[in-house]
C-alpha cells in the first residue's frame, strides 16, 4: 500500500532551488509559509512583500504576487496593499536587519496601527546577505564581521528584543517568538505561525513572529551545530514564547 | 477649462480637491509646511468619501505605502515639502524601476538643510535629477497658477497610471498657500483604461504569479531592465511635453522661467512691451521631460539673449543652456533660500538686457 | 487696474477672513484676485497679515512689497506696515488720529473706530468695518459685492451673526460717505 509521506507545497514554483546556503533557517520557515498558504488555500488571494535581505527573493520560490520593498520598509509597503485590497492576504517576510535594525520605526508603527497583516521577521543575529556584519540583534560577545572581538555591550550597545517590545505596542494582536532548529521547535513555529495567518483571515489585526534561525555560514558553524547554538544559547538570550495574544 | 463656477481656493487645498476628484484612493503622509493643508484636508474628505488616509510616522512610510497601494492598480497620493521629499528618494527610484505609479506633490520651501518656510524653487534638481540611485526619471509638472494646479494634479495621477511611473508635482509655498479663483473641473481623464488587471497585484489567481521588485541579479537583467524603461521615458518625452510660450514670436529676449516665477516674469513681459521692449517669455510646465526642442526652436537669429529667473541659484539653468545650444548668449538671475523675485526686478534685469542689446 | 492691499492686526481679529472677503467680491465682478497670507512660524505669534491683489488683467505674484492700500486692525501694525505703503496709497486705521503718530505726506489717511458708528457694534467687527470703509473710500469695488460675498463665505456656525454683519458693512460705509471731507482716494 502507497502512503503519502511528502507533498511539495503547491505554492512552490516547480523545480525551484533555494538561493540559501546550507543549513540555514530561511527555507524551513518558507516552507510552513508554503504549506500554510496551501492549508488556508489562498495561494491566489495572496500578495507577499518582500525586504532587503537573504529574504528577498521570494517570487523566486512562491507562486504568489510580490511587491519589493527598500530596506525596513515592507511593513509600509504592506500596509499600502491591505488598505487597498483589504480582501487579500499580505504578509512581510523581513530579516532582524530589515525589520528590527533599518526599519525598526516601521515595524513599531505598523503594530501600533493594528494593521490586518502577518509579519515574519527571522532572526539569525547578523546581516547575512552582506556577508555577516553586526546587527542590531547580533549577542552580546558574538563575532561578527564588524565586532570582530565580540559584540562588546559597553561600545555597541545591547541587542533589540523586538518581540517583548512591539508586545507593548496596543495596536498588535499576537506577538510571538519561535525558533527553527529541532524538530520541536519547528512544529512549534509552524503552530504559532499558523496562528498569525488564522489572525488576518480572521480580521484580528497585527500579528508579528519573530523567528530564531540559524546562519551557519557567518556564524562559522556547521549547520548541526549552528541548530544546537539556536537551542542552547540564541534562545536563552531571547526567550521563546507568546508575548501578546488578544484572541486567547 | 469648462464654465464652472469660480471658486476661491488655497492651492493646497485645490490640489487635495482634485485628487478627491481624479479617483485617488489612498494619502499618505507627514506633515511639514508649507503644505500641511493638503493632508489635513483629505483627513476629512477622505474618510467621508470612504476613502485611506493614513497620518504616517515619516515620509519614508509614506512613499512606501503609496508604493504598496500603487503595486495594486490604487490611485495613491503623498505630499510634502523639501526636506520631506529628500527622505523619500530612495523609493522614488524604486517605484520607477518596480514601475508602480504613484503621485508626490512637492511644495518647495527654502533650503538647503531644514531650511526655511518660505517659497522657494530650490527643489527643481530634486525633482528632475533626484537623490535616488541609478539611471531613473520622474515626470515632473509644474503649476503656476491654481487653476494649473488643479489641472495638473489630473493629469500627474494620468501620467502615472498610463505609464506606470512616479510623477512629482512640483509647486512652491506661494502656489500652496495662496488663493486664486478656479473651478473644480470634471478630471479629464475619467473614462481612460489603464489597464491595470495586466500588471497589477491582486493575488495570482488562475494566472501567473506577478512581481514588482526592484531587485535584478541576473545578468544581463539589470541592463535590459534599464534600457527598457529608458524606452519608456522617450516615449513620454515625444507624447507628452508641455509648455507655455508668451509673445515670443519677435522677441529679442526670452525669458525662461516656470511656476509661480513664471507669473511674475509674465508681469514684467507686459510692463516691458509697453515700453516697447521686445520680450517673451518661455515657460517649461513639464520640467522633466525638459522641453529642449521646443525652446530651442524659439531661438532663431532675432534672438540675442535668453533669461532665466529662478527662485535658486540657477538650477533649470543647465536645461535651458542646452537647450539654446550656444545659439545665443544664456544669462541668469535668481535669489536662493526663500528670496522672492518680483516683477520690478524682472523688469529692471530686461531694461538693463535690452540696453546693452542696443548699445 | 491692478491694485494691491495688506490687511493686519492681532490673530483672531479676522484678518484673513477679511482678506477672503476682499477677493471673493473681486470674483463677484468678475476681476482677477490673489490673497495669500503671512504662514508658518509667523501665524504662532500675535500678529498676522495677508495680501490681496484685484486687477482686471492675470496677476503676476501675489507677494506684496508695496501695497497700494493698508488696512490696519490694530496700532502696532499701522506702525510696522506704513512705510511700505506706496506713493498716494492710502491706510485705514482702525484707531482715532491723536492715537498714532504719522510719518508721511505722500499718502492719505482715514481713522475709523467703532465708536464712530451710529450704532453699538461689536468688537469682532472691527475687520468687516475697516474692509467697508476700505471699500467705500477707495470705490475699488461695489458695496452691494462685498454684501454677496459675505453671504457666501460666513461659516455656518456664524450664520446667526450676518445681519449684524450687514449693518455694520453699511453703518461703517455710511460714516465714509458722511466724512467726505478727508481725502478721496481714486
Amino acid at each position: 500500500m502507497e502512503k503519502l509521506v511528502y507533498q511539495e507545497s503547491k505554492c512552490f514554483i516547480e523545480n525551484f532551488k533555494y538561493t540559501f546556503c546550507p543549513g540555514c533557517g530561511h527555507g524551513y520557515v518558507l516552507g510552513i509559509i508554503a504549506q500554510l498558504i496551501d492549508e488556508f488555500n489562498i495561494q491566489g488571494e495572496t500578495i507577499a512583500v518582500s525586504s532587503v535581505g537573504c529574504s528577498i527573493f521570494l517570487e523566486k520560490f512562491f507562486k504568489l504576487d510580490v511587491v519589493g520593498a527598500s530596506h525596513g520598509r515592507s511593513p509600509c509597503v504592506a500596509t499600502g496593499v491591505k488598505r487597498s485590497k483589504p480582501n487579500k492576504f499580505v504578509f512581510t517576510y523581513q530579516g532582524d536587519g530589515d525589520a528590527l535594525t533599518i526599519g525598526f520605526n516601521e515595524t513599531c508603527h505598523t503594530a501600533l496601527r493594528g494593521e490586518n497583516i502577518t509579519t515574519i521577521c527571522i532572526n539569525n543575529t547578523n546581516f547575512g546577505m552582506t556577508g555577516g556584519q553586526a546587527s542590531a540583534t547580533s549577542l552580546p560577545n558574538q563575532k561578527t564581521k564588524t565586532t570582530p572581538f565580540g559584540r562588546d555591550v559597553s561600545k555597541y550597545g545591547y541587542p533589540i528584543k523586538a518581540a517583548e517590545m512591539v508586545a507593548t505596542c496596543d495596536g498588535a494582536a499576537f506577538v510571538a517568538r519561535c525558533a527553527v532548529g529541532s524538530s520541536k521547535l519547528y512544529d512549534d513555529t509552524k503552530k504559532i505561525l499558523k496562528k498569525a495567518f488564522q489572525n488576518q483571515i480572521n480580521n484580528v489585526g497585527y500579528s508579528f513572529v519573530e523567528v530564531l534561525s540559524s546562519c551557519p555560514t557567518n556564524w562559522g558553524m556547521s549547520p548541526v551545530d549552528a541548530n544546537r547554538h539556536i537551542v542552547e544559547n540564541v534562545s536563552k538570550y531571547y526567550k521563546l514564547g507568546v508575548f501578546k495574544d488578544i484572541t486567547s | 477649462m469648462e464654465d464652472e463656477e469660480k471658486i476661491l481656493l488655497k492651492g493646497n487645498i485645490a490640489i487635495a480637491k482634485a485628487a478627491i476628484n481624479a479617483g485617488c484612493e489612498c494619502y499618505f503622509g507627514y506633515p511639514i509646511t508649507p503644505q500641511s493643508e493638503i493632508g489635513e484636508y483629505l483627513s476629512k474628505a477622505m474618510i467621508e468619501e470612504g476613502r485611506i488616509f493614513i497620518p504616517c510616522e515619516s515620509e519614508l512610510a509614506a512613499i512606501n505605502m503609496v508604493i504598496g497601494a500603487g503595486s495594486t492598480g490604487t490611485k495613491a497620493m503623498t505630499s510634502s515639502s523639501s526636506c520631506g521629499i529628500a527622505l523619500m528618494q530612495e523609493a522614488i527610484s524604486a517605484m520607477y524601476c518596480q514601475q508602480v505609479p504613484g503621485v508626490i506633490v512637492s511644495v518647495m520651501r527654502g533650503g538647503p538643510g531644514l531650511g526655511n518656510i518660505a517659497p522657494s524653487q530650490g527643489d527643481y534638481n530634486q525633482a528632475c535629477y533626484g537623490g535616488g540611485n541609478g539611471d531613473y526619471k520622474v515626470i515632473v509638472l509644474s503649476p503656476s497658477t491654481i487653476q494649473e494646479s488643479i489641472d495638473l494634479t489630473y493629469l500627474s495621477f494620468h501620467l502615472a497610471f498610463k505609464y506606470r511611473c512616479p510623477v512629482i508635482l512640483l509647486a512652491d509655498g506661494i502656489l500652496g498657500q495662496m488663493m486664486e479663483p478656479c473651478s473644480i473641473n470634471k478630471n479629464p481623464y475619467n473614462d481612460y483604461d489603464y489597464n491595470i488587471e495586466k500588471w497589477a497585484l491582486n493575488g495570482a489567481k488562475n494566472r501567473e504569479p506577478r512581481n514588482l521588485v526592484s531587485l535584478h541579479m541576473d545578468l544581463g537583467e539589470l541592463e535590459k531592465l534599464n534600457y527598457d524603461l529608458n524606452k519608456k521615458f522617450l516615449e513620454i518625452e515625444k507624447n507628452e511635453i508641455r509648455y507655455e510660450i508668451f509673445l515670443t514670436d519677435d522677441a529679442n529676449i526670452i525669458i525662461t522661467a516656470f511656476g509661480t516665477v513664471a507669473r511674475v516674469a509674465k508681469t514684467a513681459v507686459k510692463q516691458a512691451r509697453e515700453m516697447g521692449i521686445k520680450v517673451g517669455l518661455f515657460r517649461p510646465i513639464t520640467l522633466s521631460p525638459f522641453p529642449s526642442n521646443k525652446l530651442g526652436n524659439l531661438i532663431c537669429s532675432n534672438v540675442k539673449i535668453v533669461l532665466d529667473v529662478e527662485m535658486n541659484l540657477g538650477q533649470m539653468l543647465k536645461d535651458v543652456r542646452s537647450s539654446v545650444f550656444g545659439k545665443c548668449a544664456v544669462k541668469f538671475m535668481g535669489k536662493p533660500g526663500g528670496g522672492i523675485i518680483n516683477s520690478d526686478e524682472i523688469l529692471e534685469k530686461i531694461i538693463d538686457i535690452n540696453n546693452n542689446i542696443e548699445s | 487696474m491692478e491694485k494691491s492691499i495688506i490687511i493686519a492686526g492681532y490673530g483672531g481679529q479676522g484678518v484673513l477672513f477679511a482678506g477672503k472677503l476682499l477677493s471673493y467680491a473681486a470674483i463677484i465682478e468678475n476681476m482677477n484676485t490673489t490673497w495669500i497670507p503671512s504662514y508658518g512660524a509667523e501665524m504662532r505669534g500675535g500678529s498676522a497679515n495677508c495680501s490681496v491683489k484685484i486687477a482686471n488683467d492675470e496677476i503676476g505674484s501675489p507677494i506684496i512689497n508695496k501695497p497700494d492700500i493698508l488696512i490696519a486692525l490694530n496700532i502696532p501694525s499701522f506702525n510696522r506696515f506704513e512705510k511700505d505703503v506706496k506713493k498716494d496709497g492710502l491706510i485705514i486705521v482702525c484707531a482715532s488720529e491723536n492715537e498714532v503718530t504719522k510719518s508721511r505726506d505722500d499718502i492719505n489717511y482715514f481713522f475709523i473706530t467703532l465708536k464712530n458708528l451710529t450704532k453699538n457694534i461689536q468688537l469682532s467687527f472691527i475687520n468687516i468695518v475697516a474692509l467697508s470703509a476700505m471699500v467705500r473710500k477707495t470705490k475699488l469695488l461695489k458695496i452691494e459685492s462685498l454684501i454677496l460675498a459675505l453671504n457666501k463665505l460666513i461659516p455656518k456656525n456664524k450664520l446667526h451673526m450676518l445681519t449684524s454683519n450687514i449693518e455694520a458693512i453699511k453703518l461703517s460705509a455710511k460714516f465714509v460717505f458722511d466724512n467726505k471731507n478727508s481725502k478721496v482716494f481714486v
